[in-house]
């Protein structure tokens, strides 16, 4: 089964990127193909590659980077809640003339429209927020 | 066409559980995670709540978040289910949508 | 994906249920519901939207935000008609708990193409009940 999911919040104040990423692993783990994980509100936040959790604490930028290459798994910033939070490629930080880009491997930024298509194209959408 | 509804906030602090099980169609289930378990433990104030659903509505919690915070499948109101996170894309599978009540 | 497969896709029209339950300004959560549910008009599919417990505070009349400095986005819920999103439901027990009754909504009208472009109201009150029939009877839920 074809399944996405919606993450709105960000990484550490509130346990939703944790539990989709268990859930998004566990979908994997079975078999059950995943379309895409879209990151929206503060869950564009789960993007940044610039986090330095503690080194006894999960590192839940990596987790998912590594979950995406293992899997080819399509991770979907959305540019507009991005923008407003300084989450920024290469190419939106020069076209929006800042000095320094921060997007982590294996995340893109792109468009909410790719979230409605997540929608349309997939069995289930799970939604975890707060 | 029954609907699986996720709920991750106590009752104590959130009107979402409460919210949610008055919305509940024939045949829909509910599966409680994150902070949401707190609200399945047995003789609290929800327990009538809960009580008032659970002939007609599967119950289930994501087993994770009771250990995590110190609940035992005994400490629960009857008829709870404990499922891990693959039971949780399993009844995600089986219900037709998925309604979060964030 | 071959263009074969972008043309099917794009042709697929499911329920979309925007659920609302949070109130404005308080956090940006009913701001960027409202943009994802104005993008969903760009792909043709079946748009509604549920507004209950504080939620319906979002269709309240006279919101005024120039004292607290952010922008009032209460008119795009009065435009949501030209972008042919036409179901908006109000739970009429969420309206009564916080002392609110439909007066206190926004008019929000829609022009009725199959009906000689007739003014019609979006908001539509329902009842606790229906409006758990409203949210049995999507495809996709999406809350935020």
């Amino acid at each position: 089964m074809k399944f996405a999911v919606l993450i709105n919040e960000g990484p550490y104040t509130h346990q939703a990127s944790d539990s989709a990423y268990h859930f998004t692993k566990a979908c994997l783990d079975k078999g059950h193909d995943v379309f895409r994980v879209f990151f929206y509100n503060d869950g564009v936040n789960n993007g940044t590659r610039l986090t330095v959790p503690p080194q006894d604490d999960r590192n839940l930028q990596k987790n998912w980077t590594e979950l995406a290459e293992k899997h080819d798994l399509d991770m979907v910033v959305c540019i507009a809640a991005a923008q407003r939070r300084g989450i920024l490629d290469e190419n939106e930080a020069r076209r929006q003339g800042k000095d320094a880009d921060n997007i982590a491997p294996g995340f893109r930024i792109s468009g909410l429209g790719q979230l409605v298509e997540a929608g349309i194209a997939a069995d289930r959408l799970v939604v975890f927020g707060d | 066409m029954p609907t699986l509804h996720t709920v991750n906030k106590s009752p104590f602090e959130r009107t979402a559980f409460g919210s949610c099980l008055k919305h509940l169609a024939a045949g829909d289930a509910v599966l409680v995670l994150e902070d949401g378990v707190v609200g399945l433990r047995k003789a609290t104030a929800f327990a009538g709540d809960l009580d008032a659903v659970s002939g007609d509505h599967k119950l289930y919690a994501l087993g994770p978040d009771l250990d995590a915070r110190g609940l035992k499948p005994d400490d629960l109101v009857s008829g709870v289910t404990v499922v891990d996170y693959g039971g949780f894309v399993d009844l995600v599978a089986e219900h037709d949508r998925t309604q979060a009540w964030l | 994906m071959s263009m074969d497969e972008q043309t099917i896709d794009t042709e697929v029209v499911k329920k979309f249920l925007y659920v609302n339950r949070k109130a404005p300004y308080g956090t940006i959560y009913a701001l960027e519901s409202l943009e994802v549910v104005l993008i969903s008009a760009a792909f043709d599919q079946d748009v509604s939207l549920a507004f209950l417990d504080d939620g319906v505070y979002q269709l309240v009349d006279g919101q005024d935000t120039k004292a607290i400095g952010m922008k009032n986005f209460s008119p795009t819920y009065r435009a949501l008609g030209d972008y042919e999103i036409t179901k908006l439901f109000v739970e009429k027990e969420s309206l009564d708990e916080r002392g609110l009754t439909e007066d206190d909504l926004m008019e929000i009208m829609y022009e009725d193409e199959d009906d000689d472009w007739a003014e019609k109201p979006s908001i539509r009150i329902v009842s606790r009940t229906e409006m758990a029939a409203v949210m049995a009877d999507q495809d996709v839920v999406l809350s935020f």
